[in-house]
């Protein structure tokens, strides 16, 4: 099964939604929309869904065009952050009605939907309201009922997002148990890329209404096809450099250099390279000592980080542990440029020191 | 100064409930006691002046020609409001804003400007003393107050709600009765409860679009006052039954009121 997307884009009110996209998501993994707030994930996923239409463009599914076709008629499911219920009816009845809309028999309704209780462990409360459950099992409801039709298209739009931390790590947890065996295109919104990380076979990075890479989630994250999709990829924000290559070294500033391997041209780049890659110690040999003023140090139990001000960037080091640091005060950190990467003045990827030596 | 706590809000209630007591207790008293003396409560209790009420149809008419049309403004009212807060609240268009604030200016003008117009129309289409003419004049001054106040409350609904059930597969006809319409139920109670009372106390309009048929009880306290000199144990009677309608149907709404004053829209 295949959802594809054929140059689609979404203007509203003369404004640039969604640029072009062309997007082909498979059934049988989680297809992860990855973006900041106001990427677009909502708006392209309403387009998926044929809750709105693309303004250019053609959504093709099963290799049908379903461009034109109304939601109703699409047998999709969506569930969204805020925890949608329908508050007048009980968890069962929220959970049947999809069913019910469909014509399905009593009996069928009450034992699917005693299935899906089950599979979502909320069998207890289904006599309950909405309103009385707590945000986990709200957003469970919301979760069978899109579940309990056998939907071809499942879009999940950050459904943990306003779950507190607990209740987020155990649904999500559960959720590869939860859309196991089922023949269906699940796309899973998310702003975090350690979900994505988690969850993902398959991720699309947004960025203001664009689609800036796409492909395997784990060579997203490690080969970004350009600057933007490392920045969309990267939780805390990556750091980067305007850095020369020249021979066999590339200098940041003066006392600042490293050597270069591989085939990279001469010339100027931008050097991008994420937290956990600047530590407050030396742990390789080839760790370059970089000094900078303490901006912010935000320790927490097990992780420091630090936000500090080096040739007036601003850059974070994440380590694990607690260092203690002063603000204001000038520190040494190393940074590993073998796990850094390298784009052109286009903001391409051009390559990076650990790929090419 | 705790020990006096209760002393304000004792004689507040009190002041309150003076007049009301009053009403109540002139309309168990005899005209003449009311005239001749000063009692504090009726010195001859009577029922008389119900057993008037109850039994003579040129006053209780009154009441059932009242709550005809004031049910059937209600209706019309909340009806017409339904979609057009609908709109107002889940779609942009050209002048939105614009109109939704002009239909308030509607309720800026008195009522005194709209009885001539009123009385020449209905009279020129034949709707002249029915019970449709005053529902229908009261709709000018109902619908942009019942469309404020249920935009408020469809605002509190998240868009998301609509679209699940599209996802669902509800069309929008069934979404719109079976799903929002149970939603917003105290919206649609507090908005049917500010038509009813403004309908129901509304006199000037409703005295001027009737004459016989559909004549409201309030134009029929205002004439008795004048056709056999003073009846005031019949009229305070009158008046302690045209208040009990209103207080059986605030007693109702009561929790809902809270959460329209607490949207800002009541």
């Amino acid at each position: 099964m295949t959802l594809e997307l054929r140059n689609v884009s979404k203007k509203v009110a003369g404004d640039d939604w969604i640029y072009p996209i062309d997007l082909v998501l498979e059934s049988g993994r989680f297809n992860m929309l990855l973006g900041t707030t106001l990427a677009g994930k909502t708006t392209l996923m309403h387009l998926m869904a044929g809750l709105e239409k693309p303004t250019e463009g053609e959504i093709w599914f099963k290799g049908a065009d379903v461009t034109g076709v109304p939601v109703q008629a699409r047998n999709v499911s969506m569930v969204y952050q805020q925890f949608i219920n329908y508050p007048n009816m009980s968890v069962f009845d929220n959970i049947a009605s999809p069913l019910r809309v469909a014509g399905e028999s009593r009996d069928e309704i009450k034992r699917r939907v005693g299935e899906m209780a089950e599979l979502l462990r909320i069998s207890a409360m289904l006599d309950r309201r909405p309103s009385e459950l707590s945000g986990g099992q709200q957003q469970r409801t919301a979760m069978a009922r899109a579940l309990v039709k056998d939907s071809e298209l499942i879009l999940l739009d950050e459904p943990l997002a306003n779950l507190d931390f607990k209740l987020r790590e155990e649904l999500r947890d559960e959720l590869p148990r939860i859309f196991a065996d089922r023949d269906c295109v699940i796309v899973y919104a998310t702003t975090e890329p350690s979900e994505a990380l988690l969850l993902g076979g398959f991720t699309a990075a947004l960025d203001k209404g664009r689609l800036v890479d796409s492909g395997p989630t784990g060579s997203i994250y490690r080969h970004p096809a350009n600057i933007t999709s490392a920045r969309v990829f990267s939780e805390p924000p990556m750091n980067t450099a305007r850095v020369t290559k020249s021979g066999e070294r590339v200098t940041w500033t003066d006392g600042v250099n490293w050597p270069a391997g591989g085939d990279l041209p001469d010339g100027e780049y931008t050097f991008g390279i994420r937290p956990h890659y600047v530590l407050p110690f030396r742990k390789s040999e080839n760790a370059v000592p970089i000094e900078g003023q303490i901006v912010v140090a935000e320790l927490s139990g097990s992780e420091s980080m630090v936000h500090f001000e080096v040739f007036g960037n601003d850059w974070g080091s994440l380590s694990h542990g607690v260092h203690p640091f002063e603000t204001g005060a000038t520190a040494t950190l190393y940074a590993e440029p073998e796990h850094g990467m390298y784009f052109d003045a286009d903001g391409r990827l051009v390559g990076a020191t650990g790929l090419a030596g | 100064m705790r020990r006096f706590s209760w002393l304000v809000p004792t004689i507040y209630i009190l002041f309150l409930m003076l007049p009301i007591y009053w009403l109540v207790s002139m309309s168990f008293k005899t005209t003449n006691e009311i005239l001749g003396s000063f009692t504090l409560w009726p010195q001859q209790f009577t029922l008389a002046n119900y057993r008037v009420i109850l039994t003579d149809p040129t006053w209780y008419m009154g009441y059932v020609n009242s709550l005809i049309y004031v049910t059937l403004n209600t209706v019309l009212s909340v009806g017409a409001a339904l979609p057009a807060a609908y709109a107002f609240s889940r779609y942009r268009f050209l002048g939105d804003k614009h109109l939704f604030f002009w239909l308030l200016t509607n309720r800026m003008a008195p009522a005194a400007v709209f009885a001539l117009p009123f009385f020449q129309l209905y009279s020129a289409v034949g709707l002249f003393d029915t019970h449709l003419a005053v529902a229908l004049a009261h709709t000018l001054f109902n619908i942009p107050l019942a469309v404020w106040i249920l935009e408020g409350f469809m605002s509190g609904v998240p868009k998301q709600l609509d679209d699940t059930a599209y996802v669902d597969g509800y069309s929008f006809p069934r979404f719109f009765v079976r799903i929002f319409i149970p939603t917003i139920a105290s919206g649609i109670g507090v908005a049917a409860f500010f038509c009813f009372m403004f309908s129901w106390v509304e006199l000037l309009l409703a005295k001027t679009l009737t004459a016989v048929a559909a004549k409201p009880i309030a134009a029929t306290m205002t004439k008795t006052a004048s056709s056999s000199g003073y009846e005031l144990g019949l009229l305070a009677a009158a008046g302690t039954l045209t208040i009990i309608p209103g207080a059986i149907v605030i007693y109702f709404v009561r929790n809902y009121i809270a959460k329209g004053f607490a949207l800002g829209r009541v």
